[in-house]
């Protein structure tokens, strides 16, 4: 047990209906937790949306909201990723200020970023990035001399790495007890 | 066949073996009170004076009986009313059905006239909650709710059906009621709490509510008799292990007594089961019995670490896993321990030697009398912890009181509750404080003719603010001496029904056996001492080496 606090990955499987996220997120709130980002789409199952919580505590605070999430009726599977058994990506779209004699200069370090220029105006450029969130930051403080005119990011979503499928395993409180 | 949504509410509860639910009517509830006038033959509607009243009736029901409650009202305020009640079920895991009702579906979402979002409001305080936009799935939404109410760790579940839901012909099939069988899952964790209880030489058992909701208590006996251990129990545990047992040592928690305290700190292993350590009995969870090891079983994973980590959790429904574990844990010898917990066993009650009318000697006279099989309900106050420490519970559901929310003006409407589910004598211990939030539910007792006996320890204060202002605010007595000019023997009188008034310790077994055998509800008026306290007492937020047995001597 790692008693710093640290980000963890929170992967869940709900059902897709309204009003679930107010469940999960007032969860976080009404119990003392925060969420540091929190993504949420479809799934190949109609009836399921996926969750990617990203929350910052030490092990035993996650262990409990986990534990928590997992008594929700509508939380059908839940984990915690570990860092290394998953992959993970974040999707960034940043505005950045940049005169068209500055253009080539920022384009070559897109370049070297794997970044694409999905719009270009008179005096910005706007770019796509896709990839770990601490490339994301970094890319994030190349341009901030530029001056960053405005951002979205979607926080983390991420799944485990080879066959393992979270709604095969088996319910959180059966594998804790094992 | 055919039935309106709302007919089908209604067979769907009586599935469920329910044979009475709570309510108020209200626009958007009234198809189901028509289907419920229609059904009146097979479930028994009762009316109370507020919803709330009706929701801790629910509540009351449910405790006495281990049934699930139902309580039905209407949208908006009727709905609001309920949410004190949901959320004392909720804190003390009580099975209830709470069904509002809500205007058309074409409204909602306009601020229409009582309209709320109701299931937005309870999310925080029920196990889970619907609200029925699609009328084919009515049924299988009321099924699921009395389903999640009452599986695994009990709760409370609200279903707010629109008015024109309710109005929709729909098919209906009658079923079984669904129930899920307790969890038990034999494992390393199971093997490792057993090693744990084979080493300790001073084994103790800290009993909760768990105990009680899985019909722990006959198992409970044999594996304390067989370790010889000693018990305790929460207020939620009361009467789960019985109190004339040798081997029960009492309440345990911050007006727990002081034995409790002394063996908990003796203790080389806690065995808690179907209990949470709530700060009231972990009052610094951080350092609570730091020699002890400690085994924490209960059927909710969340509880198991949530406020003191155990060196082995399990996760189990409480009676399962003693049933599980009796055979084969050692039984002890050495009767060393038990010995020494027994002889502590000199209760510290404060007898009122002072000549003043002593509420412990009432509880102990409405023990003694009566109906041996009577049903206690409380308020929340000094008279609740009295009656927590003092009187002897033989057996579960007789303890009906609002422990973890701690709701005051929660008596009257349980106690109708209890003791229609029970059938039972009943007894509600209530202060003036706590009399006076909800007593407008003493006339639907008198209404029903209910066997219910109040006794209202009297003493113009609020005795537990002011026993907290008393110790810790300077005596600053800041709103607590409440001086109502309420006369209850006349309150009584006014609803055609007999009072009483105690003042004298002579006259207790006279008045409450006048009481007792008078017919239809009776309120005693006890004057008591504002000044009397409820010992012993660990201050907020220490453990049990803080304990305060005595008066202090207050400058």
């Amino acid at each position: 047990m790692n008693e710093k606090t640290m980000k963890h990955i929170i992967t869940a499987l709900v059902t897709n209906r309204s009003g679930v996220l107010t469940r999960i997120s007032g969860l976080f709130a009404r119990r003392g937790y925060n969420i540091d980002s929190l993504s949420v789409c479809n799934t190949n199952n109609p009836d399921m949306s996926r969750m990617t919580i990203v929350a910052l505590g030490t092990d035993d605070e996650i262990n409990q909201i986990v534990r928590q999430l997992d008594k929700l009726w509508d939380c059908h599977k839940i984990r915690v990723l570990k860092p290394n058994e998953c992959v993970k990506r974040e999707l960034l779209l940043i505005k950045v200020s940049v005169p068209a004699e500055k253009r080539p200069e920022v384009e070559s370090t897109a370049n070297m970023m794997k970044v694409k220029f999905i719009d270009v105006g008179a005096s910005s450029v706007t770019c796509e990035m896709t990839g770990e969130p601490n490339k994301i930051d970094k890319f994030i403080e190349l341009m901030q001399p530029y001056g960053i005119l405005e951002l979205a990011r979607t926080g983390i979503t991420a799944l485990s790495r080879g066959e393992e499928i979270l709604d095969d395993l088996t319910d959180y409180n059966e594998e804790i007890s094992r | 066949m055919k039935l309106k949504g709302a007919q089908i509410i209604v067979k769907c509860i009586e599935e469920q073996g329910i044979d009475t639910v709570y309510g108020y009517p209200g626009g958007t509830i009234l198809d189901i009170f028509d289907a419920l006038y229609e059904e009146r033959d097979r479930l028994t509607q009762i009316l109370t004076c507020h919803e709330q009243g009706a929701c801790h009736a629910a509540d009351g029901y449910a405790r006495a009986t281990g049934k699930t409650g139902v309580v039905i009202a209407t949208s908006g305020p009727g709905a609001t009313n309920l949410v004190t009640g949901i959320a004392t079920a909720y804190m003390d895991s009580v099975p209830l059905v709470a069904i509002t009702g809500n205007v058309g579906r074409s409204m909602l979402g306009r601020d229409s006239f009582q309209e709320v979002d109701i299931t937005g409001i309870t999310i925080p305080i029920t196990k889970h909650n619907f609200m029925v936009k699609n009328p084919d799935e009515l049924v299988s939404t009321l099924r699921k709710a009395f389903f999640i109410a009452s599986t695994g760790r009990p709760g409370p579940v609200l279903v707010d059906v629109p008015k024109d839901v309710q109005q929709t012909m729909l098919d209906y099939e009658p079923a079984e009621p669904v129930r899920s069988k307790p969890y038990f899952s034999e494992n390393k964790h199971v093997e490792n709490a057993i090693s744990l209880i084979n080493e300790a030489k001073r084994p103790i058992l800290y009993v909760g509510g768990g105990c009680i909701a899985s019909g722990a208590s006959d198992a409970l006996v044999a594996f304390s008799e067989k370790l010889n251990a000693p018990v305790t129990a929460s207020t939620m545990g009361l009467g789960c292990f019985p109190a004339s047992h040798p081997n029960y040592l009492g309440l345990i928690g911050m007006h727990g007594m002081s034995n409790v305290a002394e063996a908990m700190q003796k203790a080389d292993l806690i065995i808690a089961v179907g209990c949470r350590f709530d700060d009231r009995v972990a009052g610094d969870r951080t350092c609570f019995c730091p020699n002890a090891k400690k085994v924490h079983i209960d059927i909710d994973l969340a509880e198991l670490g949530k406020n003191v980590s155990p060196d082995v959790g399990v996760l189990s429904d409480a009676r399962l896993a003693l049933e599980a574990m009796l055979p084969r844990v050692d039984a002890k010898k050495d009767t060393a321990w038990i010995s020494e917990c027994r002889d502590r066993k000199a209760h510290d009650f404060l007898l009122g030697s002072d000549g003043k009318l002593c509420p412990i000697r009432i509880i102990k006279a409405v023990q003694r009398l009566g109906d041996p099989e009577k049903v206690i309900a409380t308020d929340v106050g000094q008279h609740q912890m009295w009656v927590a420490q003092a009187y002897e519970f033989e057996r579960p559901r007789k303890f009906i009181s609002s422990c973890g929310l701690g709701t005051m003006g929660y008596g009257m409407g349980a106690s109708i509750g209890a003791c229609m589910g029970s059938g039972k004598q009943t007894v509600l211990f209530t202060g003036d404080g706590s009399f006076h939030m909800n007593f407008n539910e003493v006339v639907t007792a008198a209404k029903l003719g209910l066997d219910i006996t109040v006794v209202i320890m009297d003493n113009h204060t609020l005795g537990m603010v002011r026993q907290w202002q008393t110790l810790f605010y300077n005596r600053h007595y800041s709103s607590t001496d409440i001086n109502y000019p309420t006369d209850f023997v006349k309150l009584a009188e006014a609803l055609g029904e007999k009072g009483f008034r105690l003042e004298r310790n002579e006259d207790i077994d006279k008045v409450i056996g006048e009481a007792f055998a008078t017919k239809g509800v009776k309120l005693i008026d006890c004057i008591i001492d504002k000044d009397e306290f409820v010992l012993p007492m660990i201050p907020p937020g220490k453990n049990f080496d803080a304990i305060l047995a005595t008066k202090p001597v207050i400058k």
